[in-house]
């Protein structure tokens, strides 16, 4: 019986679980994928926005703006890069003009710092590269880029080191409540693909599919949209064509589609908005890419969309208020929700992982770890360090020495630490999401092969078993002929 | 730091070539610098034969091509490092490299030759929409996969674009037991070899769509089918006329794109249709002494014609360095240009004083041309005109300019390469 | 008799060559535009022929396949009989290059050899 079992394993639940490492308390978290990070997580802008959008007095609003004042402290501690690279809204036509003020008022009414608006000379002034048709942008100083893959990482090792477990490949298919015999509280009782599990708490953060589970246990129904996005990814070498996020204004499906830097120095172009049915349906679609290229260029001008090196689709966690679903389910005691958690989702989820620890310290009077370790190092990136310290390093460590995926210049020493840390990649992508391996401009065509030798040696899993991200998603079904 | 004369970037074929006629033309302090663990580069995974017809007058295998080579650098005494990575090239040729035992290092070269080859488009450049499952490999990683490697990347597969990895992939992997369902072709023709075509495809019954591309991978984890449709003139997909082929592999084959990011970060100039450097009549890149050859250059579709390239600009990095590392010449550049049909030309400019009597210029046509006139003009003196039956985009041309009849032209600004219909 | 459809391949053109043929006999190769083509379609309507190359399994090695081919040409059926032969053959390191590897591959009177070396591990 765990105290605590937290239904996902993306930012959301990672942070619950972070922060809830502090306490003396029992906690796990299950997740249906091979890893963390593989659903809504994966897939996203990558942008810890300011917090004008939200309207006033929201959630989305209030987690906003407390998540990006505490980034800063978060990156540092977690040891993952973070950069406010600062956003800007940008106005093309008069008549709008006045919607800006909007955005900035309810910003101010948020308590976004720093917010200015800009009229076109300044804007351009700041962005060289926006369009010509630019005549005023709001500017937005505290928005910042991250690396979602490595927040939602960072924490997720990081619970993980202070004593949370974590399932994989364990899909939740029932909840169903129960009293327990020693104490006569709530408990729920968990049906997994893997067995059941039950915990005192269950904490819902299931992305697209926590609608399903809060409708499995409330009779107040909530009901969630796959809120498909589109991104498009640029070669390093276009990265530098903005160095703000650029947005257009806002319109009623959300903030559109922005160009901005990526933390890594690719230009991330995306997301288009469109409704489905489907909760796995991460399909690309030629619509959606078009639309996409079409409405990035109205705000940017000279957009090299030719440099693109990849394409992909995220699904948002759309709920009908557009609004986050936070809190125990008033019929379902000791459920709690952390449902609708679309964007600013990950901007959000340190603030989230403070506010449900919170709420949950009080509930169950938690008290904290004495020993509770507060950082943690992340993959080294040789990169970083001198010539001398970098030969130091691989005459420890001769992997370091050896650079495996030529694009982004990952060594065998980091893919090795990425495989042996807490929660180690086990997959091609779990690889990937750690240390860029096969992230760069020939989208692992190289380093493939030679990530899943490594694979290979370091966890014994045979050349046949190796997957791009799990279950059947296998690189090489048999050997050639001649026998074994 | 250490210094050599010259130092090679790659050591696939085009390095190989290059080390081997600069030892011969008397330069001694030479290293070759590979990322793998071994010397030859593609070849290594090209097992299918064809290679060598022109060079050594009989067909070869690919690996048996390379070793060719590899027994000279042997022979020669030429110095190479393995599992090497060049991490950096200076404007003022600081090698900075790494591998496992030595670490991270410099070395000052007299001369550079860039022979890093090329790599293969990806499905991301592409925007083939769908989903992102395993089973999607570029022709040549299935290539290293299966003849390398010893593993069957799929059974059932389908096959975007016809360059020739893809069309040779199709064939190995029939040959291993895989069912090659069709290969789908962007352009109304196809970028690969016409044998290829008959004896990679035809001999096994596996059809070739021209004008056909991908327009929906399904599948979750692992592909299971693939939609390709025909494209219109204006190469959209035209509604009505989607295939779906069940299968779990995809091979992309859709084009090679030389790899320059350390040209490019070494400040090298670089020609925007090749994608490689711009280089002159010594095959010298915008810095002196920075010489380039092979894929790296432009794409090659025969190998011969990347040890000939590479033979000339070792012997070019060893004159350079004999002279001091100084480039000697007189008068000016002529100016190449490629036009009317004819996409680029390599070199790009052309020194009288320093040419061979005989210089090749090669150059690739951007459609195919049938009965049309391969046309070179002295300024707009027609100077060359011969009559090339059939000209395709999959093939390179070349012209031969000579040195005595460059000499009677001594005010000569521009020389024009153009296809022309009569 | 019999009418084949072939594509030269001795240049780009790639010709569409008709062949009439009755088992031997060649009466008429129309559709080439060169010489090239007549001599491609006559043999290949009568004896085709095609280089197979693939990997053979090597024990002891410091790579456990190495690259092969048949020696010469052989007659375009007994393709796969060639693989189903190279997949029943294991070879011991060290290999180098023109080793035999299978001798006359199924009776074509042709060899299979290694076309890379393998040192022993």
């Amino acid at each position: 019986m765990y105290d605590v079992i937290i239904i996902g394993a993306g930012v959301t639940g990672c942070a619950v679980a972070r922060e809830l490492s502090r306490y003396k308390v029992n906690v796990c978290v299950l997740d249906k994928e091979e890893d963390v990070c593989s659903g809504t997580s994966k897939a996203n802008s990558a942008i810890v926005h300011a917090g004008f959008d939200a309207p006033t007095g929201s959630l989305m609003a209030r987690f906003n703006v407390r998540g990006n004042e505490m980034m800063d402290d978060f990156a540092r501690d977690l040891d993952i890069p973070f950069k406010r690279n600062g956003a800007m809204v940008v106005c093309i036509h008069e008549s709008e003009k006045d919607g800006l003020k909007d955005l900035y008022d309810r910003g101010i009414a948020n308590g976004v710092k720093g917010l200015e608006i800009l009229d076109r000379e300044q804007a351009l002034e700041k962005e060289p590269n926006l369009t010509e048709n630019v005549v005023a942008a709001l500017y937005a100083p505290t928005s910042g880029i991250i690396c979602p893959f490595m927040l939602n990482i960072a924490m997720a090792e990081n619970a993980n080191v202070n004593g949370v477990d974590f399932f994989f490949n364990t899909e939740v298919e029932k909840l169903t409540p129960a009293t327990c015999e020693k104490c006569g509280q709530p408990i729920w009782k968990i049906r997994t693909n893997n067995g059941e599990y039950k915990a005192k708490y269950v904490i819902n953060a299931a992305g697209v599919y926590a609608d399903v589970f809060h409708n499995m246990v409330s009779e107040k129904k909530i009901h969630i949209t796959p809120r498909r996005g589109d991104y498009c990814l640029l070669d390093k070498t276009a990265g530098g064509h903005v160095s703000h996020t650029i947005f257009p204004q806002p319109t009623k499906f959300g903030k559109g589609v922005l160009v901005s830097p990526t933390i890594h120095g690719n230009l991330i172009v995306g997301p288009t908005a469109i409704d489905i049915e489907n909760r796995e349906g991460i399909n690309t679609t030629a619509e959606g890419i078009n639309d996409l290229i079409g409405k990035a260029g109205e705000n940017v001008r000279n957009l090299p969309i030719r440099q693109v090196i990849t394409s992909f689709a995220g699904l948002r966690a759309h709920e009908d208020h557009h609004e986050f679903v936070i809190g125990e389910v008033e019929d379902a005691p000791h459920f709690i929700d952390c449902a609708g958690i679309e964007s600013p989702g990950l901007s959000s989820s340190p603030a989230i992982g403070e506010y449900v620890g919170q709420m949950l310290k009080e509930k169950m009077g938690l008290e904290e770890k004495e020993n509770w370790i507060g950082t943690r190092k992340g993959i080294l990136n040789p990169a970083n360090l001198s010539i001398e310290e970098r030969n130091e390093l691989i005459k420890k460590e001769p992997a370091y020495g050896r650079i495996i995926c030529r694009c982004e210049m990952v060594t065998e020493g980091e893919i090795i630490d990425a495989i042996h840390r807490p929660l180690g990649a086990r997959s091609l992508d779990g690889v990937k999401r750690r240390t860029r391996a096969g992230m760069g401009r020939c989208q692992a065509g190289f380093c493939s092969p030679r990530t899943m030798e490594i694979i290979n040696r370091e966890l014994g899993i045979p050349m046949e078993k190796i997957t791009k991200l799990g279950g059947d998603s296998k690189i090489v079904l048999e050997r050639t002929k001649g026998g074994a | 730091m250490t210094s050599y004369d010259i130092v090679i970037v790659g050591g696939g074929p085009a390095g190989l070539a290059a080390a081997v006629s600069a030892k011969k033309a008397g330069t001694d302090s030479i290293l070759i610098i590979e990322r793998d663990k071994e010397l030859g580069g593609i070849l290594n995974q090209c097992i299918h034969n064809g290679f060598g017809l022109h060079t050594f007058k009989e067909e070869l295998t690919g690996p048996e091509y390379a070793y060719r080579f590899i027994e000279q650098v042997y022979d020669l005494g030429i110095e190479y490092k393995l599992d090497t990575m060049v991490m950096d090239i200076s404007h003022d040729k600081v090698v900075t490299a790494m591998n496992r035992t030595e670490g991270m290092f410099q070395i000052q070269a007299g001369a550079v030759i860039l022979a890093m080859g090329c790599r293969e488009r990806p499905r991301g450049a592409l925007n083939i929409p769908g989903y992102r499952p395993a089973g999607i490999y570029s022709a040549g990683t299935a290539q290293r996969l299966v003849n390398m490697e010893g593993y069957m990347p799929g059974r059932e597969v389908v096959i975007l674009g016809s360059g020739d990895i893809g069309l040779i992939m199709a064939r190995r992997m029939t040959f291993e037991g895989a069912t090659v369902k069709v290969v789908a072709e962007l352009m109304p023709f196809s970028g690969g070899l016409k044998r290829n075509i008959v004896q990679c495809l035809d001999d096994y019954g596996i059809p070739l769509k021209l004008s056909h591309t991908v327009v929906d991978i399904e599948g979750k984890e692992r592909v299971k089918a693939v939609t390709i449709a025909e494209v219109g003139p204006d190469m959209k997909p035209i509604p009505g006329t989607e295939e779906r082929y069940t299968c779990d592999t995809l091979l992309l084959s859709t084009g090679l794109i030389p790899e320059n990011e350390l040209s490019r970060g070494a400040g090298v100039e670089m020609n925007a249709v090749t994608s490689g450097p711009v280089v002159n009549e010594i095959l010298e890149t915008s810095i002196p002494g920075v010489f380039a050859c092979g894929n790296v250059l432009h794409v090659h579709d025969l190998v011969d014609y990347v040890s000939e390239e590479a033979t000339r600009a070792g012997e070019n990095a060893a004159k350079y360095v004999q002279n001091g590392c100084k480039d000697e010449k007189e008068g000016n550049d002529i100016k190449l240009v490629a036009t009317e049909g004819a996409r680029y030309t390599v070199p790009c400019t052309v020194n009288v004083s320093r040419m061979d009597e005989n210089l090749t210029v090669r150059f690739r046509v951007g459609a195919v041309f049938k009965d049309s006139y391969v046309s070179v003009y002295f300024d707009d003196e027609r100077v060359q005109h011969r009559k090339k039956r059939i000209m395709a985009p999959g093939e390179m041309e070349q012209i031969i300019l000579q040195k005595k009849k460059l000499a009677d032209y001594p005010d000569l600004k521009t020389i024009t390469v153009k296809i022309e219909a009569e | 008799m019999e009418k084949r459809n072939l594509t030269c391949i001795g240049c780009p053109m790639g010709c569409q060559i008709t062949v009439e043929v009755e088992g031997e006999e060649v009466f008429s190769v129309t559709g080439n535009t060169c010489a090239i083509g007549d001599k491609y379609a006559r043999q290949e309507v009568t004896h085709p022929e095609r280089t197979v190359t693939s990997t053979v399994a090597v024990t002891g090695g410091e790579k456990d396949r190495c690259s092969v081919k048949t020696k010469g040409n052989i007659p375009k059926e007994k393709i796969f009989a060639c693989m189903d032969a190279i997949d029943h053959v294991k070879v011991a390191a060290p290999v180098r290059i023109g080793d035999v590897v299978i001798e006359n591959v199924c009776g074509t009177g042709v060899d299979v050899v290694a076309t890379k070396n393998v040192d022993a591990a």
